[in-house]
């Protein structure tokens, strides 16, 4: 698990297929509803799903359709209210009590209080690691996602993209098996987006981690994953499951090849499938895109 | 002096020297008595022939000041910590403080009087940690909860014990308000040590001075005592300003956009 640079990207990939790597997270029938009485809410409903270790899998879903949510009962940070959930074969909860997983949220959090460095460290200090092991790791960390200049800035110092980095570069600090991301990229603009997401990927290659993704933007998840979870809202459930059959080695070319449009227009159909007939043009965009270079 | 040192000091001492001359020239035109206001030269001249009471006067109610201040803000900052921590003390504390708050000092002050004797320090520094307890209490509290939830779901994602929450995110949370807390307090205990004065105490505390000297149509050494509690207030809060500096250098970096 931890980072190797001599090693060479492609023999660290995931060995397809998948089913046969071990299970990090499986839910069975799991449900979460808000509140009780007339005033609850239903925020997750019967959700089955298995996630194998070293998939990259991306939940994606119309506002409140309780992707983010699904997240957060695997991160234990809140609990289901129906059926199973386990992570590592172990309950949510004693998975986080051994730190199995890292997490990374759609705002930064890092502390004003500590510098670059000291934040990536910041895990590892509750952790009990010895002060030369940290220092050790958050340099590593610090090259991985290339701010090593930064080490010693304080996080307002830092833009968006540099920020949530650090973020990531400190889930990843303790190496954990399982990397969870709540719509990490989703306050940056396009342009950085899509250069965190080719980080993110490199990432992922290099370290072999387990990934869960939220997001709310359809190009993201096809770039990025080995599998895409649409989900639908009240109650929020799983309505398809698209597996993205793009190669596993991913640049900016990526994104304008025919399988890409072809699962971004996929996706964009299970998505529809769920709203009001009347909204939005027979022809999707990606469709018209591709059609245009086509011609 | 840095260069940039001198451009932050030099407007707000250029403004205190025309005012200086402004009140000087002012009252010598308008033909103003010395009891409504003295000039600021009978008030130096006043400060240099009374100096060595003065002196004495200052370091006496500087360390009812100061002693009062830290007890207060010890008190303060302990009762804000456990009313933060334990839903028992929030019950217990928060009722007792809010009623300390609201003591009437001008009625509690013969009273401290009684009993600590007015010879003692103790009967003033009691008046400034009354004063001082509250906004310390209530500013500790605000900082250790008022933290950023999605710090607290990270902190939680570490599985971090309610120790390590606090040593490492809470406490550094909070260390800007108590800061704030600390600079109102020092002005709140110039002004509680001298209030409380003017009840009794060795006559060359400031407010016992001020009180005998205005009886005695000594206006100018009056105003010179008010001049010397009012340094003591800036003083205070000026070593405030640097150990907060000192502390959390990082805010003053922020603030100052580097």
């Amino acid at each position: 698990m931890t980072i190797d640079p001599t090693r060479p990207e492609a023999a660290s990939l995931p060995a397809f297929p998948v089913d046969e790597a071990p299970t990090v997270v499986e839910a069975v029938g799991v449900g979460k509803v808000f509140g009780t009485g007339p005033g609850a809410v239903a925020a997750l409903e019967s959700v089955d799903l298995t996630i194998h270790q070293g998939e990259f899998v991306s939940l994606i879903g119309p506002s409140g359709c309780g992707k983010s949510t699904l997240l957060r009962l695997i991160a234990d940070l809140t609990h289901p209210t129906a059926g199973t959930l386990s992570v590592n074969g172990k309950p949510p909860g004693r998975a986080r009590q051994d730190r199995d997983y890292g997490m990374v949220f759609q705002a930064p959090v890092l502390m004003d209080w500590r510098t670059i460095a000291k934040n990536i460290e910041l895990p590892l200090e509750i952790m009990g690691y010895s002060e030369p092991e940290r220092r050790r790791r958050a340099a590593e960390l610090l090259k991985l996602v290339e701010l090593e200049a930064f080490a010693d800035r304080h996080p307002w110092q830092l833009s968006g993209g540099m920020q949530q980095r650090v973020a990531i570069a400190r889930a990843l600090s303790f190496d954990p098996k399982l990397l969870l991301m709540d719509e990490p990229f989703g306050a940056l603009d396009e342009m950085t987006r899509e250069r965190m997401n080719a980080e993110l990927m490199s990432i992922w290659r290099r370290t072999g981690i387990t990934i869960v993704f939220v997001t709310h933007s359809i190009p993201e998840a096809v770039f990025l994953s080995t599998r895409v979870v649409v989900m639908s809202a009240r109650p929020g459930r799983i309505s398809q499951v698209v597996d993205v059959d793009l190669p596993p080695e991913r640049s900016f070319e990526t994104r304008e090849t025919e399988v890409y449009f072809r699962l971004v227009t996929r996706v964009r159909e299970a998505l529809r499938q769920d709203e009001p007939a009347d909204e939005g043009p027979a022809v999707t965009e990606a469709e018209r895109v591709r059609n245009e270079g086509l011609s | 002096m840095t260069r940039s040192g001198v451009r932050e000091w030099l407007p707000p001492v250029a403004v205190f020297v025309a005012v200086l001359v402004l009140w000087e020239v002012s009252l010598l035109v308008l033909g103003v008595q010395s009891f409504l206001l003295p000039r600021p030269s009978a008030i130096a001249s006043s400060l240099v022939s009374e100096w060595s009471t003065l002196v004495r006067g200052v370091a006496f109610t500087g360390l009812e000041a100061v002693g009062g201040l830290i007890i207060g803000v010890i008190l303060g900052t302990l009762c804000g910590f456990a009313t933060s921590r334990w839903a028992t003390a929030r019950e217990v504390l928060l009722p007792v403080a809010i009623g300390a708050s609201t003591i009437p000092i001008i009625a509690f002050a013969p009273i401290t009087l009684n009993w600590f004797g007015p010879e003692s320090l103790l009967p003033r520094m009691t008046i400034v940690a009354v004063m001082v307890f509250f906004p310390v209490m209530v500013n500790t509290i605000r900082g250790l909860t008022n933290v950023d939830p999605g710090a607290l779901e990270l902190m939680s994602s570490y599985a971090a014990s309610d120790r390590q929450t606090m040593t490492k995110l809470r406490g550094p949370n909070a260390l800007p308000y108590w800061f704030t807390a600390l600079r109102i307090a020092t002005t709140l205990a110039v002004i509680g040590a001298v209030v409380g004065e003017f009840f009794g105490g060795p006559l060359y505390a400031l407010g016992i001075y001020i009180t005998l000297e205005t009886g005695h149509s000594r206006y100018p050494s009056a105003w010179a005592a008010i001049v010397l509690a009012c340094a003591l207030g800036i003083v205070l809060y000026l070593i405030v300003a640097a150990l907060e500096r000192a502390i959390m250098p990082w805010a003053a970096a922020r603030e100052s956009g580097r």
